[in-house]
């Protein structure tokens, strides 16, 4: 897959812009998917997944096409994924929406730092429940939880798309697998 | 009751990146098995992970790769042309070159003094901005009017070209050569290289245009 998406690289850059909608129909959903699960909601997610797209297409020229394109392009994505996180966190109260609008986003857009109840969260279904519990995790850890268990990347590949050293990412992902045993004790 | 060993919890999640060494393995194994606390935290972790991947997968919402190719920024081009300039500096410069060139030429030609020029040649007959090929008069070579009028009425062995002015032929006018009006400053440009490009090619087929002759 990656040959044929260098293919399509090496069009764009020559100026074809419509080589690369196979492009994003190849990793759309995987982005997205990072995004969703990275922020919580859908709005936001598709918000950000859109920007992560049209910023690799502005400077694919900057992509250093010995290396895996797909790194390249999840890096773009949390990147803005947290700075998004950061940028929303004062209004977290604020911007409450009312209870049982749309169960995943009113979950979801309460941050860690403010736990609901614990007969509501015993209430939710599994899937609420999953993104609850991840958009609790601090977002340090929650992008490489993200992308070891949502994505199932390998530890290297999450050092890459973060920029850490590889003994970073594990104290994340282990500090996160913590975290999460400490929210869910009584699951 | 004595406590665990430190590292028995850093064994938990090398077992769970699955980059514990087998000796390490071992050790955590007998560990679990007579330590019910850590054998719980364990399978806590354990059910943390099996509860993370239990996520559904999350699709893209329709029509995002649509969205997403309507809202690419439109002007390529400009980039494009920084780039091959980039790449190309000698014929940046060239190109360059040509346009500044160009330039000259153009304010040249808007400039120039509005007197008649003509080529020379003996049988012309000048009168005011009048050029007349008398009938019966044989041009010879090609013939050249700028600013005036030209007027045919014998016959022109070559070509003719008129710029900024006009051109009458008499029923008895005959030219061998091509006819070309001039008026517009682009179309001079164009015939200034184009005649450039002529005289460069014809650097190579020299010997044979003298062989013609």
């Amino acid at each position: 897959m990656e040959d044929i998406v260098k293919k399509r690289i090496k069009q764009v850059l020559k100026g074809d812009q419509s080589a690369f909608e196979e492009i994003v129909s190849l990793y759309q959903n995987r982005l997205y998917q990072v995004c969703y699960r990275m922020l919580g909601n859908r709005h936001e997610a598709e918000d950000i997944a859109q920007e992560a797209f049209i910023r690799a297409y502005i400077n694919l020229h900057t992509f250093d096409q010995k290396r895996k394109f797909s790194t390249w392009l999840y890096r773009i994505a949390t990147n803005l994924c947290i700075d998004r996180i950061r940028k929303k966190k004062p209004d977290t109260f604020l911007d409450a929406p009312v209870p049982g609008t749309d169960g995943l986003d009113h979950y979801s857009s309460l941050a860690h730092d403010s736990p609901l109840p614990e007969e509501e969260v015993e209430k939710m279904e599994q899937q609420e429940r999953v993104q609850y519990e991840i958009s609790r995790l601090p977002d340090k850890y929650r992008s490489a939880i993200v992308l070891r268990y949502i994505e199932e990347l390998p530890l290297q590949e999450i050092s890459e798309i973060l920029e850490l050293p590889l003994g970073t990412v594990k104290t994340r992902i282990h500090r996160g697998r913590e975290a999460l045993r400490k929210q869910m004790k009584k699951l | 009751m004595k406590p665990c060993p430190e590292e028995i919890v850093q064994y938990m999640h090398d077992y769970l990146d699955g980059e514990i060494t087998r000796r390490d393995e071992q050790i955590l194994k007998e560990h679990l098995e007579k330590c019910p606390d850590c054998q719980e935290h364990m399978d806590q972790l354990s059910r943390s992970v099996a509860f993370l991947k239990s996520a559904a997968h999350v699709e893209a919402p329709e029509g995002l790769s649509d969205r997403i190719m309507a809202s690419l920024p439109k002007e390529r081009q400009s980039a494009g042309l920084r780039r091959w300039f980039g790449r190309h500096p000698m014929l940046a410069a060239a190109a360059m070159f040509m346009l500044l060139a160009g330039l000259a030429l153009f304010s040249n030609f808007n400039t120039s003094d509005q007197q008649l020029a003509v080529s020379t040649q003996p049988n012309l007959v000048v009168e005011g901005n009048k050029v007349i090929v008398p009938e019966g008069e044989k041009v010879e070579g090609d013939l050249f009017v700028r600013n005036g009028e030209l007027h045919i009425e014998g016959e022109v062995e070559g070509d003719v070209t008129v710029i900024n002015g006009s051109k009458y032929m008499a029923s008895t006018a005959v030219v061998t050569g091509q006819i070309e009006e001039i008026d517009q400053a682009f179309e001079w440009l164009w015939y200034t290289i184009k005649s450039g490009v002529k005289e460069g090619l014809s650097v190579f087929e020299g010997p044979k245009n003298q062989e013609d002759e």
